[in-house]
């Protein structure tokens, strides 16, 4: 054990080692079934001599690693604000905070004018058809003075709508029509919400999980091209 | 005269005058095929006389679906994909995909594999900026420096095709590594091409810098504001022109870029003309790079251990790359399958070329071309 803590210890090049190096020992407090998983992980998945053959630690990789509790002032000052309504965890040495679905244009709104969130990254979904409520909003955020990057995520139903952020960060205007189009994400008090890469009057939102890869909107693809299908 | 009458004239009259007046405010359409809009695209145009009221971009018309398609292949298949993206700047692209799958994975590429990452994405670097030197400048009427820039691009990608036989789109890197050895007298030819380069720059700016016509045409046009750049998320030389010191490089360096000296170069202004001294300070601190990487490249292996089948555990990583336009990020979600069950790609050209509406408003239909030109989008990367 002593050997290989050692091993995994002196991180002297790169700088996402200690990132995960912090989650490491972080997930001690989570489980231990988890911890001993996270620990002897680094060793064996980035050897100082990539050549040494370390084969004992090979098991633990499918254990992975695991999101483990984001604390911060930041967190703390949310979570006494709005509660149980933000869960914030790091992945990976990548903070992300799971907020729910009421709260996200306020939080939103802290996160630029009050936590310096200033500059919006990106704004897209996921599409998961067997959860209850089937997309995930991502926000991901990056402020210039604290060169922090943040994810924000939120949950919704299909036909639910989301708040739009164009009125917080004026990026979002395209990223969230993009959304739409991809997803069929309605996002309320967008200036001009349509279709970005498709055609106006496409049907259909490819990046659902339920849209074949061959898929087509093949009436359209009939009267706009005057072809009988564009595969 | 009867009072009616008369106010029904007086309308009638001021009506006509309004209808007169709106002529003049004109829609005009530009592209989708025009040989200034860099690829296809539209952009439609509210004009008074020749001055920009506004305008709308249409995109869209080179979309392939590339995140779709990516749902449908493994984490190996879908490596080609993302050079089809930007394809001035393939290498980048490979880079930024490599590094985040290797995030996810949780591994890392080893040492010498950084170096020739670095290396071979700081010469696409230069190749992108000098590609879009040549035709920023011939958009504006400037013919020379594009054959210029081409003759000296072609010598990049000679080192590419030396290296791993592609010129544009190389897929260079293989997630943990590179796949390729660097081939021999690979270090000599990048020196060679460093001496060959930097008096090339200086041929470039003898050109346009000081030139009348280029400094009138470029200074005062398109100018944006810090806060508005990060306010529209513009990243990239653009950024930095309007005198953000930011560059991923720096902020959160990846690959080897932590252990090597090199200057953000800034503007002050915002415009046309800081953007170009901006990219052609930024060609010169790439020439450093390279120079410094080919200097220490160390030795050892150039893959980690990567399994056959990867299937990456559950999970979510976002990582981005400085590329020549800006952030170039991608949101990666695994379910723990051999296929990554959502890729996002964060292109820096599509959420730059929002601005141009902004950039573009008050100025002459002249100076939207030099704005989509200073922009540097690649529409490959814009419509995905």
């Amino acid at each position: 054990m002593a050997e290989e803590t050692k091993s995994a210890a002196p991180p002297p090049e790169g700088d996402r080692k200690p990132e995960a190096g912090n989650a490491a020992p972080a997930s001690v407090n989570t489980s231990p079934g988890q911890a001993t998983a996270g620990q002897t992980a680094p060793s064996g998945e980035k050897p100082a001599a990539p050549a040494a053959p370390h084969r004992a630690a090979a098991p633990a990789k499918p254990a992975g690693p695991v999101p483990v509790p984001w604390e911060s002032a930041m967190i703390s000052k949310l979570k006494s604000q709005f509660g149980s309504g933000v869960e914030a965890l790091t992945y990976l040495g990548q903070n992300y905070m799971q907020v729910a679905r009421s709260l996200i244009p306020h939080i939103l709104q802290i996160l630029r004018d009050e936590e310096q969130f200033d500059y919006c990254v990106d704004i897209t979904a996921v599409h998961y058809p067997k959860h209850e409520r089937q997309f995930d909003i991502v926000w991901i955020l990056y402020s210039f003075a604290r060169n922090e990057r943040i994810r924000v995520k939120t949950q919704i139903a299909e036909g639910d709508h989301i708040p739009s952020a164009v009125s917080i960060w004026a990026a979002a205007n395209w990223l969230e029509r993009e959304a739409y189009d991809m997803f069929g994400i309605q996002f309320d008090g967008h200036p001009e919400l349509k279709r970005i890469l498709l055609p106006d009057g496409w049907k259909g939102h490819p990046l659902r999980k339920d849209y074949g890869i061959i898929e087509q909107d093949s009436e359209w693809v009939q009267i706009n091209l005057g072809i009988e299908s564009g595969q | 005269m009867t009072e009616p009458t008369s106010t029904v004239s007086h309308l009638d009259l001021d009506e006509s005058k309004k209808t007169f007046l709106d002529a003049n405010e004109l829609i005009l359409n530009m592209g989708p095929q025009h040989p200034a809009t860099h690829g296809v695209l539209r952009v439609i145009l509210r004009l008074d006389g020749e001055k920009v009221l506004g305008l709308e971009c249409v995109i869209g018309y080179l979309h392939r679906g590339v995140e779709k398609i990516a749902e449908h292949r493994t984490y190996t298949m879908f490596n080609p994909y993302v050079d089809r993206m930007d394809y001035v700047a393939a290498v980048s692209n490979g880079l930024g995909y490599c590094e985040a799958v290797e995030k996810l994975l949780n591994i890392e590429a080893p040492p010498r594999a950084d170096y020739i990452r670095v290396i071979l994405t700081e010469l696409n670097r230069l190749a992108s900026h000098q590609l879009w030197l040549g035709t920023h400048a011939l958009d504006i009427g400037a013919m020379t420096p594009l054959f210029y820039t081409f003759r000296d691009r072609e010598e990049i990608l000679k080192i590419f095709e030396k290296y791993c036989g592609a010129r544009l789109t190389t897929h260079a890197f293989r997630i943990g590594g590179c796949q390729y050895e660097t081939y021999e007298g690979f270090e000599k030819d990048v020196k060679k091409f460093i001496a060959f380069v930097a008096p090339k720059i200086d041929e470039y700016e003898e050109l346009l810098t000081t030139n009348r016509i280029w400094v009138e045409r470029t200074k005062n046009v398109g100018t944006i504001s810090a806060k508005d750049c990060i306010a529209y998320g513009v990243t990239g030389p653009v950024l930095r022109a309007s005198g953000v010191k930011w560059d991923i490089r720096k902020a959160q360096p990846y690959a080897a870029y932590s252990k090597f000296d090199f200057e953000v170069p800034t503007g002050q202004n915002g415009d046309t003309y800081d953007r170009y001294l901006v990219r052609m300070a930024e060609m010169r601190q790439s020439l450093r790079i390279i120079q410094q990487a080919v200097d220490g490249i160390p030795e050892g292996p150039i893959m980690a251990k990567v399994a056959k089948v990867m299937k990456p555990p559950v999970g979510e990583i976002y990582h981005s790359i400085e590329a020549p336009k800006g952030e170039l990020g991608y949101f990666i979600v695994s379910d723990g399958s051999t296929q990554p069950y959502r890729v996002r790609v964060r292109p820096p050209s599509f959420v730059n070329l929002q601005a141009l509406d902004l950039m573009c408003r008050g100025q002459l239909v002249a100076d939207v071309i030099a704005v989509i030109g200073t922009l540097d989008i690649v529409l490959g990367e814009v419509d995905r």
